[in-house]
């Protein structure tokens, strides 16, 4: 066996990468054993099916890799900084903007999403669980390992380096011959399949699992909103499975789908990514639409304004998001018919969204805003988010984005939609379910100062972008030279990423900080909510609600609490829960290796973790677990103990 | 509304940093086609100004009027629904704008994919251009010359690029003369455009192709009809023939300086076939699946450079290329430039 090939040399950075996540390893694997918590690893949390529980480790990984993501921000920022910059050589560059753009969608904004709907949408819907308990651990590991497998390419092998959007021929054997992009066909085929199990599971929850009396057209907007993101999943993701597959024949077995000769089509994957591509993009956005309503009708005290248009646009949203896709190419030779055809499909969408943004507005209106942390975020998205809209909207006009297209105009827009449209909205919704979860608040002030730094520094690093696009620079360039005239809009830029990273460290300081001096909250109910979540303990206990609440009125919290509606008639039953199983986690495990040996194409281990895989899925298909029950005398006194505001 | 003050300091301040409106390239076009989408764009920018006020008003409206204060503490909002009315306003006028949004956008995407209305009565001079690691060949059928890395054209015609790649996908942009237009290796695309100002333009490959793709920049220089016609008589009379082994020469070196030869390749490397876009009415032989038969067979006489056995992080710096690659609108002239 060839050992070169694991090799990664050269750089600084590289060792420095190595060594970190060595003492890292080392460090987690003696800490563990010291404080003889692998036990309560195993028990707890490697092995759970708990919904809270498998939302609260997707809420980890996601920032852990809000970190990794942003640390490729700097580096790029910083290699551009100025002309002729020696930071970074040209492929170690490509191989940081690719791996910053894969990690910041598929492994920080869509987990982190996850991770929120995991925790909160059986809560607001007032079920026990999720429809498929195991599967969802299933799901969790699977994107899991897919994103552990994407981040060790770093140090062994090389990562890929043909842009996220991987467009062949550039990224086929002949002109990326690094096992970079074997490991992107095969670390989002992992992590994919964990996506789309999670969008079949959410939506049979939502469909079957909501609490007596709650109709459709009575579920919390970001209920809604999960709904419909998650049968975008089901029937985008399926799109991703396909071509990652032929990306994989294509580069393991010299299949020729996208080479230039002997029949390929370069196009043919230019419109699958973006068939599964331009979804995506609301996959992670709806969501963040579903958080800002909760919160600005929590933070206005009022019921949100226009539920069935709002819910209606989203709907139409879901749709038109099939059918923009070739807006990625414009540029492609597909003639002025074709382009026009897309551009006004892509424009409509303007229209729903605006709908959304004058809904919010209006919501506002005639009510008692409190400038809450989650609040300040919600309300810095509007803005913002309505300039990226009104570029996507210039974008969207063929013409006119011959001359966008590809360039740091482009950059601009998506970032002024995407990090307004998810990042913020995960913060947001950070902020305002933390308290749910683990019973205090996050500091108001440290969060207020996080928020300042972020959103002043988001600005000062994206704003100058248009100006560079309109001035002729294209994106993924890793160096121009100085008469280009890019410099100081760039160095602007870099001093703005380094605001970000100082707003983005607060933030984490405060997480550290609250865990150890916040007062812990004992009424439950901190921001005097509207939604089912806020109905029962903060933390909820492992079965959620002792008693499953009548849902009579949208907002059904805020009704119970105001005109004196009962939510909780029936008495206390004895309540059945899933057990516990490592098989997801083994799973997991068999998946990373099987994707490892495939990348370096060692056929007879691959062979072996393949027939593991199909063991393990016999083994869960073949258990007869049915789960057990919690005896109403334990729920008695759970319950009593809450009540008390003691932790169980 | 203590938000605004910081972002209103920083627009005026981002505005205060631009080195005025010129060096906004795309903004400052020098042909029919580039003029077309630069009004598109400005029409835009301004509409969407007028639907960013509206939102803006509004939002800085409803939080002062409405924050939490000490005079409405204790005031619980009442219930409201929505209303009908309201809601169908902010449908319909999003509709319309996006209507007459439709209505420029097709006007102008049929305007610029075809030749400029100024110059309709020309036959266009046609310049093949194509890509192959880094760097750019133009081939010009009718005068029987090529060149790498740079390009001429006579001020006042209408030209006509004919892009393909032997590579990656590319994207040929002279941002000042016409919007971009990717080069495939299985398909030929048509760019229009015609510049009415001499001088010279920067022109880079757009999309990323790779390790060397920063460098792809080419000189796009624009001379009176007279300069380009003394230019093309000398590059026939003094400029080396290109030969099949000489190109194969070049496909395989990475990263070249400029080049002239007095034969293109086309000959004995012809292009894919064109795409059925632009073949309605050609009567040419119509090869959707793979292109020209002819330019894929050429794949074997033709292969890409090899890839290179060293792995990514080869710290070693950019190869040494014969002459400085064009990083900008140089006033470089470049009739001597034989190699």
């Amino acid at each position: 066996m060839d050992l070169d090939k694991f090799k990664v040399h050269g750089e600084p950075l590289i060792y420095g990468a190595m060594i970190s996540i060595a003492l890292a390893t080392i460090g987690i694997l003696v800490g563990l054993t010291y404080f003889k918590k692998w036990g309560y690893l195993w028990r707890e949390w490697l092995t759970t099916v708990d919904h809270k529980k498998i939302g609260v480790m997707y809420i980890l990984a996601a920032l852990l890799m809000l970190f990794r993501g942003g640390v490729d921000a700097m580096m790029m920022r910083l290699q551009t900084a100025a002309p002729e910059m020696k930071f970074l050589d040209a492929q170690h560059y490509n191989e940081v903007f690719t791996t910053h753009g894969l990690i910041m969608i598929l492994f920080m904004a869509m987990p982190f999403i996850i991770g929120l709907m995991n925790v909160i949408v059986p809560l607001q819907i007032g079920a026990r669980d999720v429809a498929f308990p195991r599967l969802n651990a299933v799901s969790f590991w699977l994107f899991f390992f897919g994103a552990m497998l994407l981040n060790i390419s770093f140090v062994i092998g090389g990562s890929p380096d043909a842009g996220w959007s991987a467009y062949f021929p550039l990224a086929s054997l002949e002109f990326s011959p690094t096992v970079g992009n074997n490991y992107y066909s095969l670390a989002l085929q992992i992590s994919g399949i964990g996506t789309l199990i999670t969008g079949v599971n959410f939506i049979v929850t939502i469909l079957k699992m909501r609490a007596p009396g709650m109709k459709l057209m009575k579920m919390p907007m970001f209920t809604w909103s999960v709904l419909i993101t998650n049968v975008i999943i089901v029937f985008a993701f399926p799109v991703l499975t396909v071509a990652l597959a032929l990306m994989m024949f294509d580069r393991l077995f010299g299949s020729q789908f996208f080479t230039m000769a002997n029949g390929g089509m370069d196009m043919l994957w230019a419109n699958l990514f973006w068939v599964w591509g331009h979804p995506e993009v609301y996959i992670v956005i709806l969501p963040a639409f579903g958080i800002y309503s909760e919160i600005i009708a929590t933070f206005s005290k009022k019921n949100l304004y226009g539920y069935t248009s709002m819910v209606f646009s989203m709907l139409i949203i879901s749709l038109l998001s099939f059918l923009v896709w070739a807006h990625h190419f414009y540029t492609m030779g597909q003639g002025a018919m074709v382009n026009s055809f897309f551009s006004i499909t892509t424009m409509a969408i303007a229209v729903p969204t605006g709908v959304k943004i004058f809904n919010w507005l209006f919501t506002l209106r005639k009510g008692r805003i409190t400038f809450t942390t989650p609040m300040l975020y919600t309300l810095a998205f509007i803005p913002i988010f309505t300039i990226g809209g009104v570029t996507g909207v210039m974008l969207a006009m063929a013409s006119a984005d011959y001359q966008y297209h590809n360039t740091m105009f482009l950059v601009a827009h998506f970032h002024y939609v995407l990090i307004p449209g998810a990042v913020f909205a995960v913060i947001a919704g950070f902020h305002y379910w933390f308290p749910k979860v683990f019973g205090f608040r996050l500091n108001e002030r440290l969060g207020k100062h996080s928020f300042w730094w972020i959103v002043i520094s988001f600005n000062v690093t994206f704003f100058p972008l248009f100006f560079l696009g309109l001035m002729g620079m294209t994106r993924r360039m890793y160096t121009y030279s100085e008469e280009s005239g890019f410099g100081p809009l760039n160095m602007l830029s870099f001093v703005g990423a380094v605001g970000l990273a100082i707003g983005f460290v607060l933030l984490v300081y405060n997480i550290y900080w609250s865990t150890r001096y916040m007062p812990r909250d004992t009424t439950s109910d901190p921001w005097d909510g509207r939604t089912l979540e806020w109905a029962t303990h903060s933390p909820m206990p492992v079965y959620n609600f002792a008693v499953v609440p009548k849902v009579r009125t949208r907002d059904a919290f805020w009704s119970a609490k105001q005109e004196n509606m009962p939510l909780f008639e029936d008495k206390i039953t004895k309540i059945h829960m899933p057990s516990n199983t490592g098989k997801p986690f083994i799973l997991g495990v068999i998946f990373f290796f099987l994707g490892f040996f495939l990348v370096f194409s060692m056929w007879i281990p691959a062979i072996v973790a393949g027939v593991g895989v199909l063991i393990m899925l016999a083994a869960m298909s073949f258990d007869r677990d049915h789960g057990y029950y919690i005896s109403v005398d334990e729920v008695m006194a759970t319950e009593k103990k809450l009540m008390r505001g003691e932790t169980v | 509304m203590k938000k605004k003050g910081p972002l209103y300091a920083l627009f005026l301040s981002l505005i205060l940093l631009l080195p005025g409106c010129s060096s906004l390239t795309v903004l400052n076009p020098k042909g029919p086609s580039a003029r077309t989408l630069s009004d598109t764009i400005i029409l835009s920018i301004l509409v969407m100004l007028g639907v960013l006020a509206v939102v803006y008003i509004l939002y800085i409206f409803v939080l002062v009027k409405y924050r939490a204060k000490k005079s409405n503490e204790g005031y619980i909002p009442e219930h409201e629904e929505g209303n009908k009315v309201l809601e169908t306003i902010w449908i319909v006028i999003p509709i319309i704008i996006v209507a007459f949004l439709s209505v420029v956008t097709v006007k102008t995407t049929n305007a610029v994919e075809n030749q400029a209305k100024e110059y309709k009565d020309q036959t266009p001079l046609v310049i093949y251009a194509s890509s192959s690691n880094w760097k750019w060949h133009f081939s010009y059928p009718e005068e029987g010359i090529e060149t790498v890395n740079y390009v001429n054209m006579p001020v006042h015609r209408a030209v006509e690029f004919r892009m393909y790649s032997f590579g990656s996908i590319t994207s040929l942009w002279i941002p000042q003369l016409a919007g971009q237009k990717y080069a495939m290796s299985d398909m030929l695309t048509t760019l229009h455009l015609s510049a009415d100002t001499e001088g010279s333009y920067m022109g880079r490959n757009a999309n990323f192709s790779g390790k060397g793709f920063a460098h792809m920049e080419f000189e796009a220089l624009v001379m009176s009809s007279k300069d380009y016609e003394d230019w093309v008589k000398e590059v026939k009379e003094t400029a080396p023939k290109l030969t099949e082994k000489e190109f194969k020469g070049l496909l395989a070196t990475d990263y070249l300086g400029r080049k002239t030869y007095s034969s293109t390749h086309l000959e004995f490397s012809p292009p894919p076939g064109e795409h059925s876009e632009h073949m309605s009415g050609g009567g040419k032989e119509m090869d959707m699946d793979n292109g020209n038969m002819d330019h894929q067979d050429n794949k074997e006489i033709h292969p890409s450079p090899e890839p290179s056995s060293e792995t990514e992080f080869d710290s070693k710096p950019n190869p040494e290329v014969e002459q400085p690659l064009p990083s900008s609108p140089v006033d470089e002239h470049t009739h001597d430039s034989n190699s």
